[in-house]
């Protein structure tokens, strides 16, 4: 059973990442425009140059 | 597929014979073509007329613009007509092609676009401009429209969720190595596993529950006893045993049922907010897009409503809608008062006579002055009234609270005859009598329940957002489900609210002719024949001559002393050229196209319908006849119309009104539940629980057909979690009950219930 000594923490860390993970998306508002998003990943890339944002 | 496909406009997708339906398309057209965008045709998903270029809005964009700094600047516009992704991709390249901009963003969930560019603040109505040629029509993003969008609650919620799911599933972890293992486990293991589990769970409980217990607290302390109770009181009371049964090794601890429980319910409660947000959004669309401005006299731009001051001298343009109490100035003014009166044909007003908030001007510009500024005018007040008449209506319980009223009361008492039984009668210790206390209460804990009515309610909704039913308020499918008797409004209701033409002794040659003249003018009766004649383009010098009529090449369009003709009375148009005999246009409210239809399917529906109207008699029941109603008033003022509303009410009749009018908006407030289509005034809208963007009756029909089924459903899920619950609590009462069983009992009965709710979008 010492291996849950390490196995616990690593599957707590795993999961803890995919949280921050989750709050990190919220804040930076990638929440805000689900139907957008699922539209935006189609768009080729445009040719003119894009300036600087 | 249709391969000989009818010809279409190439720009707007409506049916044309000519490539372009009018000269807005083809500038479209020209615009996106030449910025090299016309991907932008193939991409888009069939959107029918609905991108035809309108006049640019009559605001000054340039004062909502706000500086960010070094000479940039940022406007917030909300976009009508962002349906697909091809569109936000439209609008974000073209307005990136323009040199000075630096960053464009369109969301097509809330349909904001954000602009931000370099240079000066005038430069936002030449942005707009383009934004408004490629055919989507733009208004800026209004407060409303920010308070249907910015929803804190509803982002909290959703981060409650994320947590409670995290915790939920790392307890699920832990907890499934303690049910596995067994005997094999020992103790010391087992004991640790239990402090690993309530190092997870308690904290999730602590923070992703505060939404819930918040909800609770509130009901409380309102005296009423609500869902949100029963869950926070279920899963406070089964954490708080499992840090007892953590802290004396006992066999199992249940903290993950407590976070399972938890995140359903976040689940639900997110789904069900986001699909009447959406609801809610596309309403505040509808009324961004009527937010208007005024012309001031000595103002050089249009200013916004809200800013105009009692005294100041307005100009209100042909086809315009007054949007201020005002006294005339003019000799004279012909106004459409259809949505203060119902009145459908326009009414001559003399000099300082007071003109009605909310009439459209059908005759010449006339100048008025603002006797009222706008948040003390008849409007402010009458949405005063309405937001009282809202609050009353907010007392509606709902289903879900009116069985968790019976139900949670026998949960509890049954857990507490189950400690005390296990305590007196069972000689148990009283952490021993916890346990299966608290698991009748978990598994009594009404997670299928919790769920049984939100799932439902968003199926439902979405499936009436997709027919363009948009249900805003929180009870309000419950309430149109349990409607018995519709009120109707004629005028823009059961009618058009607009002229249409009629038929009578002219040719198609002389509607060709005088179309011609008609497409150079803003007069509604002008728009009116444009639209019988789709086809027509504008002929080439027409002169306007305001309030009387048009005029080119010796032919004329206009009223009957323009024209040097007879009176005829009525909603007319007449039209003489040389070597022709004169012709006259008459129009009519006319009833719409769906109205019969919608009418026999409410009473298919077991409604019983009356027409309720503010016009004449004789108007009244002709449209009456026509629509099949036998029931009909006419000449109700605004108070005859919610008074009527109020006496259904004693009578206990659960009235479903109908109404587009400011003069309906009371009524629509009074009844038990009130819908308005989508082009009615944004008062009656506000008002409704159920706005009709699609225009037509016959979504509303509908509309009963699955608010009922939906409610049949809501139900049944709740009778099966009673069901589920009353074979399941006698193994907890018993002692038997393990946390696998109630996870296997929370899990199965969930998703029976979501896949019964599922059911809800279909149509009988």
């Amino acid at each position: 059973m010492d291996i849950l000594v390490y196995l616990i923490p690593v599957a707590l860390f795993l999961g803890g990442l995919g949280l921050l993970g989750f709050l990190w998306a919220m804040r930076s508002g990638q929440y805000e425009d689900l139907d957008g998003a699922a539209a935006r990943i189609l768009f080729d890339d445009t040719e003119t140059p894009r300036k600087g944002r | 597929m249709n391969i000989v496909a009818a010809p279409v406009c190439a720009h707007c997708g409506a049916p044309s014979p000519t490539s372009f339906c009018c000269d807005g398309c083809e500038g479209a057209h020209a615009l996106v073509a030449g910025l090299g965008l016309d991907a932008f045709y193939r991409r888009r998903e069939a959107a029918i007329g609905e991108m035809r270029p309108a006049e640019a809005p009559q605001i000054d964009f340039a004062p909502l613009a706000r500086t960010e700094g070094q000479g940039a600047w940022t406007l917030e516009l909300m976009v009508a007509g962002l349906s697909c992704g091809a569109c936000i991709w439209l609008v974000e390249q073209a307005l990136a092609a323009e040199p000075e901009v630096r960053r464009a963003r369109a969301n097509l969930s809330t349909r904001r676009l954000v602009l931000t560019w370099v240079g000066e603040a005038e430069r936002a109505n030449h942005l707009v401009g383009l934004v408004a040629r490629l055919g989507f029509r733009v208004a800026p993003f209004s407060p409303a429209c920010m308070r249907a969008t910015e929803d804190a609650e509803g982002r909290e919620m959703l981060r409650a969720l994320g947590i409670a799911a995290f915790g939920a599933m790392n307890v699920m972890l832990v907890s499934v190595a303690v049910w596995a293992g067994g005997e094999d486990m020992g103790p010391q293991t087992r004991h640790l596993m239990h402090w690993l589990a309530a190092l997870i769970g308690l904290p999730t409980v602590a923070v992703a529950g505060i939404p819930l217990f918040r909800s609770a607290w509130a009901g409380l302390r309102a005296g009423r006893l609500n869902m949100d109770c029963a869950v926070s009181l279920g899963i406070l009371l089964t954490t708080a045993m499992s840090l007892s049964e953590t802290l004396r090794n006992g066999d199992y601890t249940w903290y993950d049922g407590a976070t399972a429980l938890l995140a359903l319910m976040l689940a639900g409660r997110v789904l069900d907010r986001a699909a009447r947000r959406k609801a809610r959004q596309s309403v505040a669309e509808l009324l961004a897009l009527q937010d208007g401005s005024v012309s001031v006299l000595g103002e050089a731009h249009p200013v916004p409503v809200d800013r105009v001051r009692p005294g100041a001298r307005i100009l209100v343009a042909t086809g315009e809608r007054l949007r201020l109490d005002a006294a005339l100035e003019d000799a004279g003014a012909l106004l459409d008062t259809a949505a203060t009166t119902g009145e459908s044909l326009p009414r001559s007003f003399a000099r300082d006579e007071a003109l009605p908030a909310g009439a459209v001007n059908m005759g010449a510009p006339f100048v008025a002055r603002v006797t009222a500024a706008a948040a003390d005018g008849s409007l402010a007040a009458m949405a005063r009234l309405l937001e009282r008449a809202e609050q009353a209506r907010g007392r509606w319980a709902s289903l879900a609270d009116r069985a968790a009223r019976s139900y949670v009361p026998v949960a509890h008492v049954v857990a507490l005859l189950t400690f005390l039984g296990w305590m007196v009668l069972g000689g148990a210790s009283w952490q021993d009598a916890l346990v299966p206390a608290v698991a009748a209460l978990i598994i009594t804990c009404p997670c299928g329940l919790a769920i049984a009515v939100p799932a439902v309610q968003v199926v439902a909704v979405g499936a009436l957002f997709r027919r363009g039913v948009l249900v805003a308020s929180e009870t309000a499918l419950e309430r149109l489900a349990s409607a018995d008797h519709a009120v109707l409004d004629k005028t823009g209701t059961l009618t058009e609210g607009k002229p249409r033409l009629l038929p009578g002794a002219w040719v198609a040659a002389d509607l060709d002719a005088a179309t011609a003249l008609a497409a150079a003018s803003r007069h509604p009766l002008a728009i009116a024949l444009s639209r019988a004649c789709p086809g027509a383009r504008p002929a080439l010098g027409v002169v306007e001559h305001p309030g009387r009529g048009m005029e080119a090449e010796g032919a004329r369009l206009g009223s009957a002393a323009f024209c040097g003709v007879p009176d005829a009375g009525g909603m007319a148009l007449h039209f003489t050229r040389p070597g022709h005999t004169p012709v006259t246009f008459r129009f009519e409210d006319g009833l719409r196209a769906d109205a019969k239809e919608a009418v026999a399917a409410l009473r298919r529906a077991g409604l019983s319908v009356e027409l309720l109207s503010g016009d004449g008699a004789d108007v009244v029941a002709r449209i009456a006849a026509e629509a099949g109603i036998a029931d009909w008033t006419a000449g109700a003022t605004p108070e005859a119309k919610a008074a009527r509303i109020a006496a259904l009410r004693e009578e206990g009749r659960r009235v479903l009104m109908v109404g587009d009018g400011i003069n309906d908006a009371a009524a629509l407030a009074a009844a038990h539940v009130g819908a308005a289509p989508g082009e009615g005034t944004d008062l009656a809208q506000a008002a409704s629980d159920v706005v009709l963007r699609g225009g037509g009756l016959l979504p509303l029909a509908e509309a009963i057909g699955v608010a009922r089924r939906a409610q049949r459903l809501a139900r049944q899920n709740i009778r099966f979690a009673f069901l589920y619950n009353a074979v399941a609590v006698p193994v907890a009462i018993a002692g038997y009950a393990t946390p696998l069983i109630a996870a296997l009992v929370m899990a199965s009965s969930s998703l029976i219930v979501i896949g019964n709710s599922l059911r809800a979008g279909r149509t009988d």
